[in-house]
């Protein structure tokens, strides 16, 4: 696109898109750490990720401020106008992942119990490497402001959803085989539903992706595959 | 400084016409400018413009210096007609009838539509005598009713509460904003259905300019409203429609809030993010 006139402009959006662009880079570091925390049940690596929340909140504050100021000092149009809505949706999108990934780092740290189910740990990795993946490719699809990768990434939550509720019913499986293991279950839940959200807030991002570029909103049904609040649970009388 | 490319200008000659433009509660159209083309000489400087004037809406005409869009508000109540060796072809319609007919009561046609310009041209004479001249070119009303007239013509304007007390003082007088509400008032008082403001608030101070701001807010309940301004974020603030010039060309013409947010010609989005001019 062509330079604005007043070149400070230019300054000013692309600062927005790298402050955005390194959020997201950290915010796929903390999931990819939380999870090998939980993976590892590793404490000192679960304290590190709640520590390391707060720079992705500082860089959201950031994006914040500079937006408004943007906002305030060149009172931008049309696809610029744009441009620093999206950075607003998409860093507290962002924001909203660090702070999944530092809840289930923070379950790490009172996981008490030795119960461990391969199953369950290879479906939750599965489903982190799923939502991490939909994350770089929306993060790909923002830098490069690419329609078809949103939309891609827009399309794709429903495998996420799918593992999502086959843990689910695995763990309720569980819960209901032992009362022991309710208190790490439920914790366990918990981690696999906080990871199914980063998905859904992959899905929001690909949704302002598509907004940046064209305009307008992605009006098209979604295809949603979580079916967890609509399962019963059986119980013997 | 980067410019157009101009190639693709040449090119379209078609405008986008926004498909929502004219369909929100089924406007009427108070003024339907039709293929029309403008000459200063031999200088073609509007090129079969056709845009409609909706009623009781604001339009606002957006584009960089010399893109017509003067030009084309001085077509509507055919001022240009002063000035020897400009002239337009096509039609302009108001309520139907082709203002531009050779036997077009001009004066008539002044009063209809009205005009205030960029800067302030109050009359040297009393604040009102500025008001009640214009009306007594047209009616004879008795002290009273006139009296009541320039009241209310003052009153629309947001000036009453400003000058009542100093009518008799030369219009010249009073600040620069005030001075250009009162020419909005001047052009109230003979009852226009049609408001053209060139460029209104190019010479006055912010306070001024949101208070003729709030003054189209009102004032486009009664009146159709055609604006010209340089000022970006004024066109959006108070316009309904917003028409996009270049080169005595129309390129865009939709809903303010469409253009200001999605336009969909590049030469729009370069103009109105600052990436040309």
């Amino acid at each position: 696109m062509v330079d604005h006139t007043h070149k400070a402009f230019d300054t000013d959006l692309q600062d927005l898109g790298r402050m955005v662009a390194e959020m997201g880079g950290l915010a796929e570091q903390q999931i990819s750490d939380a999870a090998d925390a939980l993976d590892r049940r590793d404490l000192a690596a679960a304290q590190r990720v709640i520590a390391g929340d707060a720079r992705i909140d500082a860089l959201q504050r950031e994006v914040e401020d500079n937006a408004i100021l943007t906002i305030a000092r060149r009172q931008p149009m049309a696809v610029d106008l744009r441009e620093v809505v999206g950075a607003l949706r998409i860093s507290n999108d962002l924001e909203r992942i660090g702070d999944l990934a530092k809840n289930i780092a923070k379950r790490v740290v009172v996981l008490d119990s030795e119960f461990r189910s391969q199953q369950v740990m290879r479906g939750v990795q599965h489903m982190t490497e799923l939502v991490l993946s939909q994350i770089k490719d929306v993060l790909d699809a923002y830098a490069r402001r690419d329609l078809q990768k949103a939309v891609a990434v827009w399309r794709a939550d429903e495998e996420v959803d799918s593992v999502n509720n086959s843990l689910f019913r695995e763990l309720l499986t569980y819960m209901m085989e032992d009362p022991r293991n309710i208190g790490i279950c439920i914790h366990l839940l918990f981690c696999a539903k906080n990871i199914e959200r980063m998905g859904d807030h992959a899905t929001n991002i690909a949704e302002t992706v598509y907004y940046m570029i064209e305009g307008k909103a992605l009006t098209d049904e979604r295809p949603k595959g979580d079916t967890t609040s609509s399962t019963m649970v059986p119980f013997d009388a | 400084m980067t410019s157009i490319d101009v190639s693709s200008s040449m090119r379209s000659t078609t405008p986008i016409v926004g498909s929502q433009a004219g369909t929100a509660g089924n406007l009427d159209e108070k003024v339907s400018v039709r293929g029309v083309d403008f000459y200063y000489g031999d200088n073609r400087a509007l090129k079969s413009i056709s845009v409609p004037l909706y009623d009781r809406r604001v339009t606002a005409f957006i584009g960089p210096s010399g893109c017509g869009k003067s030009t084309l508000l001085r077509i509507l109540n055919r001022i240009y007609d002063l000035y020897p060796n400009q002239r337009a072809e096509g039609e302009v319609l108001l309520d139907g009838e082709n203002i531009l007919n050779p036997g077009q009561d001009l004066n008539l046609l002044r009063a209809r539509v009205g005009m205030v310009f960029q800067k302030p041209t109050p009359f040297p004479m009393s604040i009102y005598e500025n008001i009640a001249f214009g009306i007594r070119l047209y009616e004879s009303l008795s002290k009273a009713d006139l009296d009541g007239r320039v009241e209310s013509a003052l009153k629309r304007a947001a000036l009453w509460n400003e000058v009542k007390d100093k009518l008799s003082q030369n219009g010249l007088s009073l600040s620069g904003g005030q001075q250009q509400r009162l020419c909005i008032a001047r052009t109230v008082a003979v009852r226009p259905e049609v408001i053209l403001l060139d460029e209104p608030c190019s010479a006055l101070d912010p306070i001024s300019t949101a208070k003729i701001e709030e003054l189209i807010d009102e004032l486009k309940s009664d009146y159709t409203i055609a604006i010209v301004t340089h000022n970006m974020q004024q066109a959006a603030r108070v316009s309904d429609r917003t028409a996009f010039m270049y080169l005595g060309e129309l390129v865009e013409f939709d809903t303010t809030s469409k253009m200001f947010t999605s336009p969909v010609d590049q030469r729009t989005q370069d103009y109105i993010t600052g990436r040309f001019g």
